[in-house]
């Protein structure tokens, strides 16, 4: 049974504000979820021979662009910027 | 006047080549179209402003000769697919009115093609839903039943194909997008093998699962628009070469009754099914029971698996590098509002759970688990194809269901039962309209699903053009 404070705590490493009434709410559809795929532990065959196939493909990291090409209209997208930087707010007191 | 209600791709192309009608007069006769329908539909969240331009372009090419299978052909592209220079918001919020800044390749390949691109076409929010009632612009209304549903998350694609709005539409489907709306708007729906279509500049939900393909109103047009949207790309090292002539298999088809039998099953959609089955005998098809252990479990996996990817992929959006910026106090309160203003309720629910799967105290016991389940589902399909050529299913358990109907969430999730599982194991599959059920005095569209073995994908267009012929 996952809790309210579960919840919260998942919103937080979420970086996701969530507000306690919302929070209420999903605890009981999260954990309705939660408790419908939990029926993977009914799995059958060969679990443990099982190793997932997943793996990287890596590439040359070659350019293909000249300098500043993209700089303008990739930076036009940025809610804030400053010269060619993004600007953030400071995060050392 | 043209009369799109019949016009195809493939008949459009014979009269654009024949001059029986320019690519300017189409585009515009689907502009006329969508200035009458699109209000009530809500099926276009943006129609361009260049389309007469685009088409202007088509013809200049026509009349030096030229000829593209899509050369003038006016198609919608769903809110999750960058064209450069254009607007595009995944149906969110948090994207504000961020401009894309380059072009997708399936892009580039339509407009080497010489399509014209009509707009952009609702979705559910970054693809998360089975109704686009999670769009955060409005969901889009089913035209054979404006009180109902068009599906999700490629709901705006189909309804616009269906409601005669463009010729053919470009969806994604990462568990069901692209076949359950065109199954709930009566069109054809396709889903490639995982990898034939590069994902180059599609917003990622689930990457392993994620697939771009056609919503069209045959099987052919799905077929025209593939080939021109395949092949391998070195910005997407997924991508896989395939070829589409059709390859000679035993006209024998599988059917996992387990799962079609199971309760939640509409019994309407059902007698549709089984009418389908005795037309594909008729048509010289051999049915065979198959039963694949731990395909109950498919979306359960699925719901493991998509929200994690999910969870992680959405992390870039964050305030700082485009779209919507909600100011707090300091930097983190920044993310928070932001994600938490610009995410709608569907997608702080799949990433809280995403997260939850991949946390290390739960890690084993949901995501782990998933993918070893995974491969084990892999295997067994793997050994289906070996013993039938086709797997059928119906496409969703239900016909559509009433906007507002629906309101917690995993009953949505289970409109998703017959579909997640091509995703999960990456081989292909189509939704072909077979027929109408009737509810409270509407006939709503139902479809059918084939499942072709990893790259045999011609497979399902041919068993799909000898079904909708008869």
């Amino acid at each position: 049974m996952i809790t309210k404070e579960e919840i919260l705590k998942l919103a937080l490493l979420s970086r996701i504000d969530i507000s306690e009434n919302e929070a209420e709410s999903l605890t009981s559809q999260i954990d309705s979820i939660l408790g419908y795929v939990g029926h993977i532990k009914e799995l059958t065959g060969n679990v443990n021979d099982e190793i997932p196939t997943l793996r990287n493909v890596m590439r040359e990291d070659v350019v293909t662009n000249s300098p500043s090409e993209f700089t303008e209209i990739i930076l036009n997208e940025a809610p804030a910027r400053e010269g060619n930087y993004l600007k953030v707010k400071k995060i050392l007191e | 006047m043209i009369d799109l209600q019949s016009l195809t791709i493939t008949s459009a192309r014979k009269k654009l080549d024949a001059k029986e009608f320019s690519a300017v007069s189409l585009a515009q006769a689907y502009l006329d179209e969508i200035e009458k329908k699109n209000e009530s539909l809500n099926a276009y969240l943006e129609v361009y402003g260049d389309v007469i331009e685009q088409a202007t372009y088509a013809d200049n090419l026509i009349a030096e000769g030229k000829s593209f299978p899509l050369l003038g052909i006016p198609l919608a592209i769903k809110d999750n697919i960058l064209i450069k220079g254009k607007k595009v918001t995944a149906a969110s919020k948090i994207l504000g009115n961020y401009i894309a800044t380059y072009d997708a390749t399936v892009i580039k390949k339509l407009k080497e093609n010489g399509a014209v691109f009509l707009g952009r076409a609702n979705m559910d929010e970054f693809a998360m839903g089975g109704s686009t009632e999670n769009s955060a612009f409005g969901p889009t209304k089913n035209p054979h039943d404006i009180s109902r549903v068009a599906g999700g998350s490629s709901g705006g694609s189909a309804a616009i194909v269906a409601a005669d709005l463009a010729l053919g539409a470009l969806g994604s489907d990462t568990g069901g997008s692209i076949r359950e709306p065109a199954s709930f708007c009566g069109v054809v729906g396709f889903k490639p093998t995982y990898g034939v279509v590069s994902r180059y500049g599609l917003m990622a939900l689930g990457s392993s699962l994620d697939c771009i393909g056609p919503i069209t109103k045959t099987v052919e047009d799905s077929q025209i628009i593939l080939e021109a949207i395949k092949g391998l790309d070195i910005l997407d090292s997924t991508t896989i070469a395939i070829s589409l002539t059709p390859s000679e298999k035993a006209k024998v088809i599988g059917v996992p009754w387990s799962v079609v039998n199971m309760e939640g099953v509409d019994p309407k959609v059902k007698e549709n099914f089984l009418s389908s089955i005795e037309k594909l005998k008729v048509l010289g098809y051999e049915i065979k029971d198959i039963s694949l252990p731990n395909l109950g479990l498919a979306l359960a996996i699925y719901y493991i698996i998509m929200p994690a990817e999910a969870s992680s992929n959405l992390s870039r959006f964050d305030g700082i590098k485009f779209g919507l910026h909600v100011p707090g106090k300091d930097l983190i309160q920044d993310y928070n509002f932001t994600r938490g203003q610009g995410f709608g309720l569907e997608v702080r629910r799949r990433i809280l759970l995403g997260t939850y799967v991949l946390s290390s105290g739960y890690y084993d016991a949901y995501y782990s688990k998933a993918e070893k389940a995974r491969a084990i589902l892999k295997k067994e399909f793997e050994n289906a194809f070996k013993e039938v050529s086709l797997i059928l299913t119906p496409t969703a358990p239900f016909p559509a269901w009433k906007i507002g109907e629906k309101n917690d969430p995993l009953s949505v999730y289970l409109a998703d039962i017959f579909t997640v599982t091509a995703n999960i194991v990456g081989v292909p599959a189509i939704s072909i309209p077979s027929g109408v059920v009737e509810v409270l005095g509407k006939n709503l569209p139902v479809g059918i699903q084939f499942m072709a073995p990893q790259g045999e994908d011609s497979l399902l267009f041919e068993v799909g053009k000898i079904f909708e012929s008869k």
